[in-house]
């Protein structure tokens, strides 16, 4: 049965969903509604109805924080979850903050609720908010891990897209191995649900992140035998003043090497895990010098036992709703695409904002900035200087960090024709390589409809970027263009016979 | 002054976490421990289990990859219904979860 606008679906038991009213009434919906749960989405809503907006916070997890501020669940009764994070008070200040404006009626929060899909609709009434000359209709999906799934509708004046980033993964022979892992869902799963894949965990990729995982499996009482970063951190040398305009980036590092260096775990660059060893799980990896291209040097091959590997190359925005509504994108010094914003974090279509790493991966200290920042322009303010300067020498950071790690074109050196590439289809690299030299694909798209790279459960999220720089290797290679999908996750046909037809 | 030395590294213990008694979940026959508030996946890795899925092709094992519901590599069958994300999916007591076999729709010969 399909729900009213603007009414909770009420499909799941969690507390989080119980049907307040009042935000919403008078049928015109939300001023604002802001997709996403995480740093840049709870600043932005806290900072929206500290203005007077009457918001609506979506989130597909089921609790708040998003990825960043991951914790475990209540019932774990965890006295200490800010060993796990930084900067823990200003999670906490905030849903503080969040939870007065509930009880105000001010905002109303829908966890475990997956948007969909964004469509314009006019909508009667009150004037739009600044900027917008139309609403939004959002459709949402619930409870679909649980099988007990239905579909919502909530309308709002204005949008504001939260919606983070998923990791990079660049394939490697043995990386479908059962504990083989990604960095950040071995993260996100010590945080929520204080577990580890196994006792002897190499952490490898690229990236920031990695420095903060493996601190967090050595405190958590993993042995991490290594700890690869395929880039190098001299980069930032490179831009002292970026860097010196960011002091709490630096003091960041050095929490996470102090962490490190209390567990004996010592980083080294320009290495790789070139190859996971197992049949019925990873036992073994090979890791190997890199070339400046990231190229594995011969020679330099040295096998290290392990019972798992925590493996990421950095971050991707996550743009779906965004692109299918026309945003335009701008390509960050990383390769990843991420949204066009302006100064006061509209994106190139009216109504709609983006705030974190939508706009480029840059941290939760940026995203705060920015959801922030958005919420002023949103409520038609000029937002503070000082607002502004920050958000300015953060994202000139994130720029930066973007250069330094990313990947090399040398990294396909790694790959054998076997090699799996994309993890749903079981499709390994000869019939990419295939799609691309003899069928004449040219780009992703083509790789895909040629070998079902992509067209698995996951939608080319894990592959997707692999696929591209492959496809990228063909003749008449372009720029990869933003991918265009009607629905940010798998819908159910049921769903979307509930859709309105107009 | 030496500080006292603190017991052994576990993630419980790096937080400070007291849950509530575990209870119990099935996996292929086999009584599993889970702690209120765990997902599947948690409760499987907390029991050193990493694959609990064959995939459709090569009948190869896989387990939980992204941990965060993106990569659908976790995939059982829970009570009966097979294509589940065991990562975002929270252990309830009596849950029975079998190792997913392919598409995990053999029994209807699909
Ligand atoms: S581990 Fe990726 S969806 Fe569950």
């Amino acid at each position: 049965m399909p729900n009213s606008p603007s009414e909770p679906s009420g499909s799941s038991g969690s507390s989080e969903l119980s049907g307040s009213t009042g935000v919403a009434a008078g049928g015109a919906g939300y001023d604002l509604a802001v997709i996403g749960a995480g740093p840049a989405g709870l600043a932005g809503v806290v900072a929206a109805a500290d203005r007077g907006l009457r918001c609506v916070l979506l989130d597909a997890g089921g609790g708040l924080g998003g990825q960043y501020y991951r914790h475990p669940a209540a019932e774990l009764r965890a006295a200490r979850p800010d060993r796990l994070h930084h900067h823990w008070s200003t999670f906490t200040a905030l849903s503080r903050r969040l939870a007065e404006h509930r009880e105000a009626g001010r905002v109303e929060v829908r966890l475990r609720h997956h948007v969909v899909l964004v469509q314009g609709v006019p909508l009667p009434g009150a004037p739009p908010v600044s900027g917008a000359s139309t609403g939004w209709r959002l459709h949402t999906s619930s409870g679909v891990e649980s099988g007990a799934g239905s579909t919502g509708r909530v309308d709002a004046r204005a949008v504001l897209l939260a919606t983070g980033a998923y990791e990079r993964q660049l394939p490697f022979p043995g990386w479908t191995l059962p504990g083989v892992v990604t960095a950040g869902g071995a993260q996100a799963m010590l945080k929520a649900g204080l577990v580890l894949p196994g006792r002897r965990i190499v952490v490898a990729g690229s990236g920031p992140l990695l420095l903060a995982v493996a601190a967090s499996l050595a405190a958590a009482g993993a042995e991490v035998p290594a700890l690869l970063e395929a880039g190098g951190y001299l980069g930032y040398a490179r831009s002292p003043g970026t860097l010196a305009a960011v002091p709490g980036k630096l003091a960041e590092g050095v929490v996470h090497g102090a962490a490190l260096a209390r567990h004996a775990v010592r980083p080294r660059t320009a290495h790789a895990v070139i190859e996971a060893h197992g049949t019925d799980r990873v036992r073994a990896v090979t890791v190997a010098r890199l070339d400046r291209t990231w190229r594995p040097l011969p020679g330099t091959e040295r096998r290290i036992a392990c019972d798992a590997l925590a493996v990421g190359h950095g971050l991707v925005p996550q743009l779906e709703l965004a692109t299918e509504l026309g945003a335009a994108t701008r390509t960050v010094p990383d390769g990843t695409l991420a949204l066009r914003v302006d100064a006061g974090q509209r994106t190139t279509v009216p109504g709609l904002w983006a705030a974190g790493e939508t706009c480029g991966v840059g941290g939760a200290e940026l995203a705060l900035a920015e959801g922030e920042l958005a919420a002023a322009t949103i409520a038609g303010q000029q937002p503070p200087a000082a607002l502004l300067a920050r958000r300015r020498r953060l994202r000139a950071f994130a720029e930066l960090m973007a250069a330094v790690h990313r990947p090399g074109p040398g990294w396909t050196g790694w790959l054998s024709p076997e090699t799996e590439v994309c993890r749903c289809e079981e499709v390994p690299l000869a019939r990419i390589t295939e799609a691309v030299q003899e069928l004449g694909a040219g780009d992703a798209r083509t790789v895909k409809l040629l070998t079902r790279a992509g067209m698995g459960w996951c939608q080319g999220r894990m592959c997707g970027p692999a696929v591209a720089c492959l496809a990228g290797a063909g003749a008449g290679a372009e720029e990869p263009a933003a991918d265009r999908r009607p629905f940010s996750c798998p819908v159910r046909l049921g769903d979307l016979a509930e859709l309105p037809s107009d | 002054m030496r500080r006292p030395r603190p017991g052994p590294r576990t993630p419980a213990a790096l937080v400070a976490a007291t849950p509530g008694p575990a209870h119990t979940i099935e996996f292929d026959g086999r009584a599993i421990p889970a702690l209120p508030g765990q997902s599947i996946a948690a409760a499987l890795w907390a029991q050193g289990i990493v694959a609990w899925r064959t995939t459709r092709v090569g009948g190869r094992p896989r387990g939980a990859f992204c941990g965060i519901g993106a990569c659908y590599d976790c995939l059982a069958t829970v009570n009966g219904r097979p294509n589940q994300r065991t990562c975002l999916l929270p252990a309830a007591p009596g849950d029975t979860v079998t190792t997913q076999e392919g598409h995990g729709h053999a029994e209807l010969a699909v």
